[in-house]
């Protein structure tokens, strides 16, 4: 009865927007994938799409940090995206800070970030350009909407 | 008045979705809703793995003028021998953060702990309407 979260690659970044009401088993199922294709793929980035979440438990407050530990270790940067101000309130108030997780407003703020950090969507070493440079633009409308 | 059983991870999301349910109904603020919904995710999660299972009771509630959403948490398990040290926040058995009690506590407006060793674990939870 497991869900799966989709994770979608741009360029160098996975991009994960959660559109489910998370269980705990589908948190964990993410968790897992998440980092399994970080490896497969050798991404640079992540970025945790959480703007659909009602609520951020102490679970799922834990997956958000698992994968950004994880991610770092394999070399890859999440930015958390979206978090609703009500969930970031409830959050504090619980006693969970997700401190040293990177946070933006929204997808375009992240895949700035990442770009900064030399994390791009396209891939500027990889020879096969017509499939990087369509996953940019895919970037740039995904993230404007 | 709505009983739900707590059995498995997607019954967990389920009394997350009957407390969302009745939050707005009572119409508690945004901030008000997603921090009961949030106790509850919590409160059913640790019937669930600490109490081995057990049952989740929703209502709406008025008393002295006031209307809020109540939650009732009960299951058969092994009971809390230690309450306050649980409640201090950061002790855990499971494989957890140890911050379902204490910190579930904190989201709500009322919260009655109710545990005997051996006999089980009954958490009773109020949020108010502002």
């Amino acid at each position: 009865m497991s869900e799966r979260v989709p994770i979608v690659r741009i360029g160098q970044i996975l991009l994960v927007s959660i559109q489910v009401d998370l269980s705990d088993e589908t948190t964990l199922t993410l968790q897992d994938d998440l980092s399994n294709r970080i490896v497969a793929e050798g991404a640079r980035g992540v970025i945790l799409d959480i703007s659909a979440l009602e609520i951020v438990d102490s679970f799922i407050a834990r997956m958000i940090g698992t994968i950004a530990g994880v991610s770092k270790v394999l070399d890859a940067e999440t930015v958390v995206v979206g978090m609703r101000p009500a969930v970031a309130i409830t959050l504090a108030e619980l006693g969970l800070s997700l401190g040293g997780v990177r946070t933006a407003l929204d997808s375009d703020k992240a895949f700035a970030i990442l770009r900064s950090m030399g994390r791009s969507a396209t891939r500027d070493d990889d020879d096969d350009s017509e499939d990087s440079e369509g996953a940019g633009e895919t970037a740039h409308t995904g993230g404007a909407r | 008045m709505e009983r739900l059983e707590i059995g498995n991870a997607g019954d967990v999301v389920r009394v997350r979705q009957a407390a969302r349910a009745l939050a707005l109904q009572a119409q508690l603020s945004i901030i008000d809703q997603t921090k009961v919904v949030t106790a509850a995710s919590e409160l059913a999660r640790n019937t669930l793995i600490h109490g081995g299972g057990g049952s989740a009771e929703l209502d709406i509630v008025t008393e002295n003028g006031r209307t809020g959403v109540r939650a009732v948490f009960s299951d058969s398990g092994p009971g809390i021998p230690d309450v306050p040290r649980v409640l201090a926040g950061g002790y855990t058995t499971a494989n957890g953060l140890g911050l379902g009690l204490s910190g579930s506590r904190r989201l709500v407006d009322a919260f009655e702990l109710e545990t005997a060793v051996g006999r089980g674990t009954t958490v009773t939870v109020t949020k108010w309407r502002r």
